[in-house]
């Protein structure tokens, strides 16, 4: 591992420098949001808090185009499916926060297994290097710490940097990353400057009040939860908007749509939201959960009961709070999983 | 409007207790500032849940279609209004409701918060008579709530509610010197290009998750024409064309029956001004057939009828 101290000016330029190689992602403000944008196109601004889409969208995209064909009755390959070219451009998200990097981890379990790899996905993620930032100042609608994260947990990421006043203490977190800042700009960190990073990080940890129980998820019986009582309460206020899942990092589901113009089409893919009823539309015109309760309930059980019985792994939630901040009508999933958590039949 | 509560709980809990109703709309205080829930309690027992404060923005029509029991529901007058049309277009009757009326002074665009505190997040916000206190990591400020409400409620004519069983306050004077379409003035005097790209940057942000059309109490189709499968109208990729499409013909459907209540605007999570798509259409309503949505339970809105005296003069 090695500790570097950078100033702001000489991120700045190595962020320009690392430019000529890669792609470089980094939180752009956009109106009174923050979106991770490339930043040949924007300048960056470090001092947000939680961009308001997560960049899972740098790895699954809103939209993406799979493959494309022709349906030209001429054409002696018409219908026949030709990838898109593989996405082979290196990235570095710059200042992706801990808990946005540990989501790319939990949705790798669903694209990645033994059996099957998404390709689209593992292009994706594959390209990507990651220069996290700790988060001084945690939101209040934080829980990382309740889900195995933390503000400056270093689990998903190649480099985490620590906003230290005049510049950013940048510590390695893996080989990849100290290749990377082994040729950047700045100083190695003083045993001061470490101590320095290292209370900012205590501190940070500190202020996460939020927190949420998730103990006894594992051993609540599964049929327990699905029938409990509860849902109907929760679900009353719920409109059935994507806003939760698509602004989830680790919600993963999407939609293949063909779309043909003229002579020539493709093949995409789109996120899809659990809490759409044309998400289990049936061929046969049968809705598995055509009530609202059915598709909230299915949100809750699969990132805290089924995710959790499948992998062992915890629950599929990193704690980043945007589905709390966000949600319209004000259902707070820290409230949903404490219910599941203490939940008796 | 803090003191409703008291209010509205001592009338949710007579009317549940007096089983005038199986179970009251309302709102419980959020988990989170500037956020409540909407709630349904069925329990005199429960009624404390209920609150009021001004950011009960929500519009609680949106939970009354298809129910079948007996309801008493809290309603601003925008919410009134949307119970009236709920009623006329048959997805609710009249008898099913008590409406508690709540005469409201407007309620507050939390994001009008968020820039006023310049990105600090605040931890904990009260409100007492006309100003808010927001305290958070080191610092306390105390804003004035008239510069804080929502666009909609600025420029709202109909702040007490046009249809109620009882009211829980004195009605307030309604805001008579209000220039509702400055803005839709603003828009049609742009030229084509001009007025083009301001939509294009309006739906730009767009992510279709449709939080605008679930949070709209007019928005109860069964199945949306974005959501048809067989066939399939739209495109369901962020392609700009679908995008756009979604918006603007989801808005020609709520002419005549837009109430501007907002709800739509504030549930966007990506800040679009979703009212911008709907009010030009309120205003040629009320130009062309000098109707306003959900004022009275009598007769039918204009683009549900045909009359031979309608005006055709935009056919062209």
């Amino acid at each position: 591992m090695i500790e570097k101290i950078l100033s702001k000016d000489e991120l700045s330029s190595w962020l320009k420098d690392l430019g000529k190689s890669f792609e470089v992602y980094g939180p752009v403000a956009q109106g009174d949001q923050h979106l991770f944008a490339p930043l040949s196109e924007y300048d960056p601004d470090f001092t947000f808090q939680n961009t308001r889409l997560s960049p899972k969208g740098l790895v699954q995209p809103a939209s993406e185009r799979m493959f494309h064909f022709s349906v030209d009755p001429e054409n002696p390959e018409a219908h026949i499916l030709k990838e898109e070219p593989p996405k082979t451009q290196s990235c570095i998200v710059a200042g992706i926060r801990p808990c946005d990097a540990r989501a790319y981890d939990l949705a790798r379990i669903n694209f990645i297994t033994s059996d099957y790899i998404d390709p689209f996905w593992k292009q994706g993620r594959d390209r990507l290097t990651l220069m996290g930032l700790g988060c001084n100042q945690p939101c209040s609608t934080c829980f990382c710490t309740s889900v195995g994260g933390g503000p400056f947990d270093t689990a998903g990421l190649d480099l985490l940097m620590t906003d230290v006043g005049e510049g950013y203490l940048i510590r390695s977190c893996n080989e990849k990353g100290e290749g990377l800042l082994q040729k950047a700009p700045g100083k190695t960190a003083t045993e001061k400057e470490q101590k320095q990073a290292d209370q900012i990080k205590r501190e940070a940890e500190a202020a996460i009040t939020a927190k949420i129980s998730t103990e006894n998820l594992k051993d609540q019986p599964l049929m327990d939860l699905f029938n409990a009582p509860f849902w109907d309460e929760v679900q009353f206020a719920c409109i059935n908007c994507g806003t939760c899942t698509f602004f989830c990092p680790t919600c993963w589901c999407f939609d293949i749509q063909d779309e043909v113009h003229g002579n020539e089409g493709i093949r995409m893919r789109n996120w899809d939201s659990c809490m759409f009823p044309l998400f289990t539309l049936h061929g046969t015109g049968h809705n598995p959960r055509a009530e609202k309760v059915q598709r909230v309930r299915q949100r809750f059980m699969h990132k805290m009961k089924y995710y959790v019985d499948k992998y062992g792994n915890g629950v599929a939630c990193v704690g980043c709070g945007r589905c709390v901040q966000f949600c319209p009508v004000n259902i707070d999933i820290r409230r949903v999983a404490q219910l599941m958590n203490d939940y008796k039949a | 409007m803090v003191e409703y509560t008291k209010k509205i709980q001592e009338t949710a809990k007579r009317l549940l207790t007096e089983k005038k109703v199986d179970a009251v709309i309302g709102y419980r205080r959020g988990t989170l500032p500037m956020m409540n829930e909407p709630v349904l309690i069925k329990e005199a027992e429960k009624t404390d849940q209920l609150y009021w404060d001004s950011f009960c923005g929500v519009n609680l029509a949106n939970y009354l279609p298809k129910r079948k029991e007996k309801l008493a529901i809290v309603a601003k007058g925008c919410d009134s209004r949307n119970i009236i049309i709920d009623i006329q277009e048959g997805q609710i009757k009249r008898e099913q409701l008590y409406i508690i009326g709540a005469p409201c002074t407007g309620m507050v665009d939390r994001r009008k918060v968020w820039t006023r505190l310049g990105g600090k997040e605040p931890f904990a916000v009260e409100e007492s008579k006309d100003q808010i206190v927001a305290t958070g990591n080191a610092f306390k400020e105390t804003l004035a709530l008239a510069d804080l409400l929502q666009d909609n409620c600025l420029i709202c004519q109909h702040r007490n509610p046009v249809l109620y069983d009882e009211l829980i306050a004195e009605a307030l004077p309604e805001q008579k010197e209000v220039d509702p379409y400055e803005d839709v003035r603003a828009v049609e005097a742009m030229d084509a290009e001009a007025r083009w790209q301001y939509f294009e940057e309006l739906t730009r942000t767009c992510i279709r998750c449709y939080a605008c059309r679930n949070a709209c109490p007019l928005c109860y189709c069964p199945t949306c024409f974005v959501d048809e499968s067989k066939p399939q109208w739209l495109g369901k990729s962020l392609d700009p064309t679908d995008v756009r499409t979604f918006h603007f013909l989801r808005a020609f459907h709520c002419a005549g029956r837009c109430t501007d209540c907002g709800a739509c605007e504030r549930a966007c999570p990506v800040g679009i001004k979703v009212r911008q798509f709907t009010k030009k259409l309120n205003r040629d309503v009320l130009d062309l057939y000098q109707f306003e949505s959900g004022l009275v339970l009598e007769g039918r809105p204009p683009l549900d009828v045909y009359r031979p005296d309608d005006p055709e003069n935009f056919i062209k």
